[in-house]
């Protein structure tokens, strides 16, 4: 018998996983290709670059095992490219898993990563990275080559991370990439939740449900309250522009709208991979990638 | 003299009735969505047990993180005023008081007549609260009652992300990922939660004697890894989720004294 999904079943914190390849491009044996491997808690990102530009990308969930997430994740950034695991110079791993990368000759952190693909992604002007990934939130300052001058990090709590978000969205029944703009549908902007911890919006959300108030109100109280944590980590490494958010979150428009407010300053616009521009969320890729690149560089002068 | 004491916790009310210096009776209620409903439940049930009505009563005093919505109560006091007084009544030597309910922990420092000194608190955070285990125990497919006694049978401890409930679930998950055996997994979820009170607790100082209240004092699991993080032997009550509607109690006895 055929059982049709029920409506519970509907994982709405599931995001869409893809590849992309700009095929205008051609390679050939010759060029420095290098890959770049985001492991993260979430989600894995790989990178493929010619001589420094990018060529193809992979966006898909890390699954229980690292190695196998970075491979298949390479492969999908593979497709239609025709390249092969040899043909490539450098690969270098990132994320959380990045030491679980088999086929990376070096590991290299997803801080200096993120800057140095902020920079390739947005320019030189870029000079603090607010990254949002599945597990931590990280704000990063950088000059003017995406090299890392200072960064906090809060991976203590889930309040704000992807994961974090990816629960509320289960709890509201919302798909996870509306939930910007949901968030964004009130005529007035509540007072933000006192509590942050994931593990009590459960009973906080149902409270407020009960008190009358829409999901719509719920969520924005909530992304109100994230988007303050992440603007104090900000204004603690100190802000200074151009300013740039990468990692899954950068989607998020309830967060993003709510920081450029609480900082007073709009970030650069976000890149669209659906109108043949590139994904913040593959900025951490693309530094590997770079540092690929770059290693190789000294390998041969060396 | 008859007071009564409330504890409107954020999972169950508790009272009790304290008459001419001892505990005479007992109740309980789950605290759902209305927190002032299930006051009277637990009341009434105390007073049920008693043999009492609600005039017969010359004071109550409420405390927990709902007792504003305590009915019929005459005064409050702070969670940390009842948990000094109930633990120096229950344990005379007593000088550290931890109390770990299901979402906060906290941990009071007293004299000898039950006066709250200084205190530590870990609040609006899952994690070093009785959440913690409880939503471990669910991502280890568990009976929260269970995961005490299985835990001891753990020869050695994994170790899991304790900041964080969300992300001590994923370390539970890979744990289960890689096979690990559920007692071994169970030990390292209180390991985690033990390491989190205990480095509170010894914010505060380790005063002796150390005595242990909240409903997570009744997990042999928690028990275990707490003593071993605190090194020191740690005390607990035959009832120890009553002690801050005892506490409570005592300081209505003291409020009808003054009047």
């Amino acid at each position: 018998m055929n059982e049709t999904p029920k409506k519970e079943d509907v994982e709405y914190w599931r995001w869409q996983e893809y590849h992309r390849v700009f095929s205008e491009k051609k390679w050939k044996k010759k060029d420095i290709l290098t890959a770049g491997i985001d492991v993260g808690s979430v989600g894995s990102k790989a990178a493929i670059m010619i001589d420094g530009e990018v060529y193809s990308w992979g966006v898909m969930r890390t699954g229980s095992n690292s190695p196998d997430s970075a491979k298949k994740v390479l492969d999908w950034a593979m497709e239609k490219t025709g390249l092969r695991l040899d043909d490539f110079k450098y690969i270098v791993g990132t994320g959380y898993g990045r030491v679980n990368v088999p086929m990376a000759k070096k590991a290299i952190t997803e801080i200096a990563c993120h800057a140095k693909g902020a920079n390739y992604i947005w320019g030189p002007s870029v000079r603090t990275v607010l990254d949002v990934g599945g597990q931590d939130i990280k704000a990063i300052r950088c000059d003017e080559t995406g090299r890392v001058t200072a960064f906090l990090m809060n991976d203590k709590c889930a309040a704000g991370t992807g994961r974090g978000m990816e629960v509320f969205a289960d709890l509201l029944k919302i798909p996870i990439e509306k939930i910007g703009e949901v968030s964004l549908k009130v005529e007035e902007e509540p007072p933000p939740v006192s509590c942050t911890c994931v593990a009590f919006a459960k009973t906080e959300a149902m409270g407020l449900l009960r008190k009358g108030w829409s999901k719509e109100k719920v969520l924005a109280a909530y992304t109100h309250a994230m988007a303050i944590r992440m603007g104090n980590l900000i204004k603690r490494v100190g802000l200074k522009r151009e300013f740039v958010i990468t990692g899954g979150q950068s989607k998020n428009i309830g967060i993003v709208t709510r920081i450029e407010k609480q900082l007073g300053v709009q970030c650069l616009p976000m890149p669209d991979w659906r109108k043949n521009g590139l994904d913040a969320m593959i900025a951490g890729a693309i530094g590997a990638a770079l540092f690929g690149k770059a290693l190789y560089e000294k390998e041969q002068k060396s | 003299m008859i007071t009564c004491g409330i504890d409107l916790g954020t999972q169950s009310v508790k009272a009790v009735i304290f008459k001419d210096g001892e505990i005479i009776s007992r109740g309980k209620a789950s605290s759902g969505f209305e927190p002032a409903k299930a006051a009277e439940q637990a009341a009434g049930e105390a007073l049920k047990e008693a043999k009492l009505s609600l005039s017969d009563v010359n004071h109550i005093t409420a405390t927990g993180s709902a007792m504003d919505m305590a009915p019929n109560s005459n005064s409050t006091v702070s969670m940390m005023g009842a948990d000094a007084k109930a633990g120096v009544y229950l344990f005379p030597n007593a000088r550290t008081i931890i109390d770990v309910g299901a979402e906060e922990a906290r941990a009071v420092k007293c004299d000898d007549n039950g006066i709250m000194i200084d205190f530590v608190v870990n609040e609006r955070c899952a994690a070093g609260a009785g959440a913690f285990i409880e939503a471990m125990a669910r991502a280890l497919e568990v009976k929260l009652e269970d995961m005490g006694p299985l835990s001891l049978e753990a020869e050695r401890a994994n170790s899991i992300n304790a900041s964080c409930v969300i992300f001590g679930e994923s370390d539970v998950v890979s744990l289960i990922h890689r096979q690990e055996s559920k007692p071994e997994i169970a030990r390292a979820i209180f390991e985690a939660m033990a390491d989190r009170v205990s480095s509170m607790v010894h914010r505060l100082g380790i005063n002796p004697d150390v005595v242990l209240v909240g409903g997570v004092a009744k997990d042999v699991g928690f028990v275990t890894s707490l003593k071993r993080k605190l090194g020191v032997d740690v005390l607990i009550p035959e009832y120890p989720e009553y002690a801050g509607a005892l506490g409570a109690a005592l300081v209505a006895v003291n409020r009808v004294k003054k009047v």
